[in-house]
């Protein structure tokens, strides 16, 4: 039995605005429509974390929204959400349900995803569990205040605990649960493609890098998500059937006797982190596999390490499976568990290092061409650097003792898998931007977006390094009658300063996304000199991406500059001989 | 051209352009749902484990007749019914699509059974006074654990009894293919095999041993 192009999903191009536009079945539509959901998500968090960082300057100051000064059950809530809203729904949501879904599928030469309807399907479970979260803030109690943990038996026991605690919690776990239903889906689809969908030549070893990262993720996703499922059902039976998996006996709140015994928080820590943990890569690898495809087109030289590289993604992954108790190190933990986790976390170090090595041996003698995706993809490998370093420091025990719940911590996951993901996102933004839209991004507004923001971030971030050596904890509204925070409050003042130029300054990215849209230069079909499959089709691609026509690959996504060929880069699909140059 | 026809006589099957393990992408996508869900089960089950293991008063309230008697039953339905499962699979594929509809009904009604004879055993239970926050008998996680775990199988087993009508009538109508009978035959030995592990741990291990 042959499944050749038999296996591909062919579906007839949709008519009428509601088929080819909401519910439609096309990756390419489903990819922009999990574009904007993060766009909308991300500009949610972006503005709660505004409001946190104005409580954390002056916290005497009066809110818009508020009804006056925020109280610290609204400011943890804030906390709350803003981390759910960019952890799921936009650091997953983004790379993996945007870019990945349009640009997977077009880079190995498929029609489309393996499952059509189930990738739709996908797209609105997901879809509607961010209309659950949201709604979180608009019933009686407000938003959670658990943080984007969830931990127990705070979010288990009811509005007992304070406001927020009781519908909103419920909707919370409510959310979780059905964003982990979408993923599964979306990483089934996305395995199933790259396994099955390969067009003709496109080997394992030919897929470009960003291929290989969005199945990687889908991996993880598809092992993580499953057990974050059976964590949220028993969470949720806590809350709505009155089981007690997660409540202990014997607790008194708000003078009251809880009725739960019998239950252990730290179990929901170890299936909350067996998923966390993992989650961290789903957030960060298709980053690592977008910065990896550009830094190579820009350097006009091919990717260091190809194979290197597909190694150290997959250990990461695997690796990633073995280290979640590293954020359970003061929960009373053996010490000798604590070790042989902190080992398995530091020797993630060494293929984090061989990417980052790689990445800049990639640069080294490079013709670089600094347009606005290659400046966001050194950028991420700053940042990324920058971040991993902070990460040795909090793998090991002893360390982390102290600095477990400051805001070095804040800090640390910001900067590696917050912001740097965040840049892996606008490098593919800019990059992508001609393919999906057919115009250029204008490339002034994008340097001036680019170098305020990625000055901006380390003025946020890097003081709160210090202020977590100095003991500062997180999650607290304020610090006022805490003598030791009084002498850092005006570096309180000052990461909320860059915080408004940084918001401020994401307001250009939007206007250049939208003007780009309707008035940016028509892009070309290859306006980057790319080689993969996705810039031999028109910008944006026909309904069923190669107009009938499946590619053939011949070469490796990275052939730039190969000594004697006709141009400085070879498409996959040229049929021009290459002499065996590596 | 040369480089790329070079290529083909050394050619293996993640070369692209096949599907490497020469099976249906429905066949692959419903291995890795069963992957998914096996995780989700080993988290229920191992949250099972890490709180008895925690508890001090963990009841032991299934005695040979008739917890034991019953649940034994219910495990023959089920797993008679992968038999069946197989049967109507190897009918499917030889084209004796009668066949295949009949041993297709055979499986369902073993999973009826396993549903009805599991449903009578909650009665029962609920009627001694288990509920999911407390029991007669000692700690009230015993009553999570058990409504939990055996009702998200329940639900799983209700939901392959439904796929395999669905499955049977529209084999019976040309819809669908052997293919897809073999997919729901899948989804419906993982069921059986998740019983396997559910049935020791929850029943086996709360007899208790005079």
């Amino acid at each position: 039995m042959s499944h050749a192009s038999g296996a591909h999903a062919v579906h007839a191009a949709p008519t009428g605005f509601i088929w080819k536009y909401i519910f439609s079945l096309d990756h390419k539509v489903i990819g922009i429509q999990y574009y904007l959901l993060a766009l909308t998500a991300v500009w949610t968090g972006m503005i709660l974390s505004l409001y946190m960082r104005l409580r954390l300057a002056w916290p005497s100051a009066e809110l818009p929204l508020m009804g006056g000064i925020m109280t610290p059950e609204q400011y943890i809530a804030m906390v709350t959400m803003h981390g759910t809203i960019m952890v799921f729904f936009v650091l997953t949501t983004a790379p993996m349900g945007g870019f990945g879904n349009y640009i997977l599928p077009i880079q190995i030469g498929a029609l489309d995803m393996a499952f059509p309807l189930l990738n739709m399907l996908s797209f609105w479970v997901t879809f509607v569990a961010f209309i659950v979260m949201l709604s979180a803030f608009f019933v009686t109690g407000g938003a959670p205040t658990s943080g984007w943990t969830g931990y127990p038996p705070l979010s288990a026991v009811g509005e007992v605990a304070g406001p927020g605690l009781g519908l909103g919690q419920t909707l919370w776990i409510v959310s979780i649960a059905l964003f982990c239903v979408g993923a599964l889906l979306g990483a089934l689809n996305f395995i199933t493609t790259t396994l099955d969908l390969r067009t003709k030549g496109m080997t394992l070893m030919r897929m470009p890098l960003t291929v290989w990262s969005w199945f990687i993720t889908s991996i993880l996703g598809l092992l993580a998500f499953g057990v974050l499922l059976a964590a949220g059902v028993l969470l949720l039976m806590d809350r709505v059937a009155g089981t007690s998996f997660f409540i202990p006996g014997g607790l008194v709140i708000s003078e009251q006797i809880i009725s739960h015994k019998g239950g252990s928080p730290l179990l929901w820590q170890h299936l909350f982190w067996f998923f966390g943990h993992p989650e961290v890569y789903i957030a960060i690898l298709p980053g690592m596999g977008a910065v990896s495809h550009i830094l190579s087109t820009f350097a006009r030289k091919p990717v260091f390490g190809y194979k290197a590289m597909v190694l150290a993604m997959s250990s990461i992954g695997a690796v990633g499976f073995m280290v979640w108790g590293h954020h359970m190190f003061i929960s009373g933990m053996s010490p000798y568990t604590a070790i042989a986790f902190s080992v398995l976390t530091l020797s993630i170090g060494i293929p984090s290092a061989i990417k980052t090595f790689n990445w800049l041996g990639t640069l080294i003698g490079g013709k670089i061409r600094l347009h606005t995706p290659m400046l966001y993809s050194l950028g991420f490998v700053s940042l990324f650097v920058t971040g991993g370093l902070s990460g040795i420091f909090l793998g090991q025990p002893s360390l982390d003792l102290y600095l477990h719940d400051t805001y070095f911590v804040v800090a640390h996951f910001h900067m590696v898998m917050g912001v740097a993901a965040i840049f892996g996102i606008f490098a593919a933004s800019h990059f992508w931007f001609p393919k999906m839209f057919g115009r250029m991004m204008s490339e002034p507004l994008g340097k001036i977006h680019f170098w305020v923001t990625f000055i901006g971030v380390y003025a946020i971030f890097m003081p709160m390094h210090y202020m977590g050596i100095a003991g500062h904890p997180r999650r607290y509204a304020e610090t006022s009658g805490v003598e030791y925070l009084g002498a850092l409050q005006p570096l309180h003042v000052i990461i909320t300063i860059a915080v408004i130029v940084v918001i401020a300054v994401q307001f250009v990215f939007l206007f250049n996304f939208i003007w780009s849209l309707f008035r940016g230069e028509k892009a070309s079909i290859n306006p980057w000199e790319s080689t993969t499959l996705e810039w031999t089709v028109p910008s944006p691609p026909p309904h069923d991406n190669f107009g009938g026509k499946l590619p053939v690959v011949y070469h490796g996504p990275y052939e730039y500059s190969v000594p004697g060929a006709s141009a400085d880069f070879i498409m996959q699909t040229s049929t021009e001989k290459v002499p065996d140059h590596h | 051209m040369s480089t790329f026809e070079a290529e083909r006589s050394t050619a293996s099957v993640w070369d692209g352009g096949v599907s490497p393990f020469s099976i249906p992408s429905k066949k692959l996508g419903m291995w890795l749902f069963i992957i998914s869900d096996a995780l989700t089960f080993s988290g229920l089950l191992i949250a099972y484990s890490y709180l008895r293991v925690a508890s001090d008063d963990w009841p032991l309230p299934f005695h040979f007749y008739p917890s034991i008697v019953v649940s034994s039953i219910m495990t023959f339905a089920l797993l008679s019914s992968s038999l069946t499962m197989v049967f109507a699979v190897a009918s499917a594929q030889k084209g004796r699509t009668s066949a295949a509809i009949g041993w297709l009904w055979a499986t369902i009604a073993c999973g009826m059974a396993f549903l009805l004879l599991h449903a009578n055993e909650w009665l029962n239970l609920i009627h001694e006074g288990l509920r999911p926050f407390e029991n007669p008998w000692g700690t009230p996680i015993f009553g999570a654990t058990f409504f939990t775990i055996t009702g998200l199988h329940m639900l799983h087993v209700t939901i392959g009894v439904v796929l395999l009508a669905v499955i049977s009538i529209g084999h019976k109508s040309g819809r669908y293919t052997a293919d897809h009978v073999e997919i729901s035959g899948l989804y419906w030995h993982f069921v059986d095999l998740v019983w396997m592990f559910v049935f020791p741990l929850i029943y086996l291990m709360s007899v208790p041993l005079e």
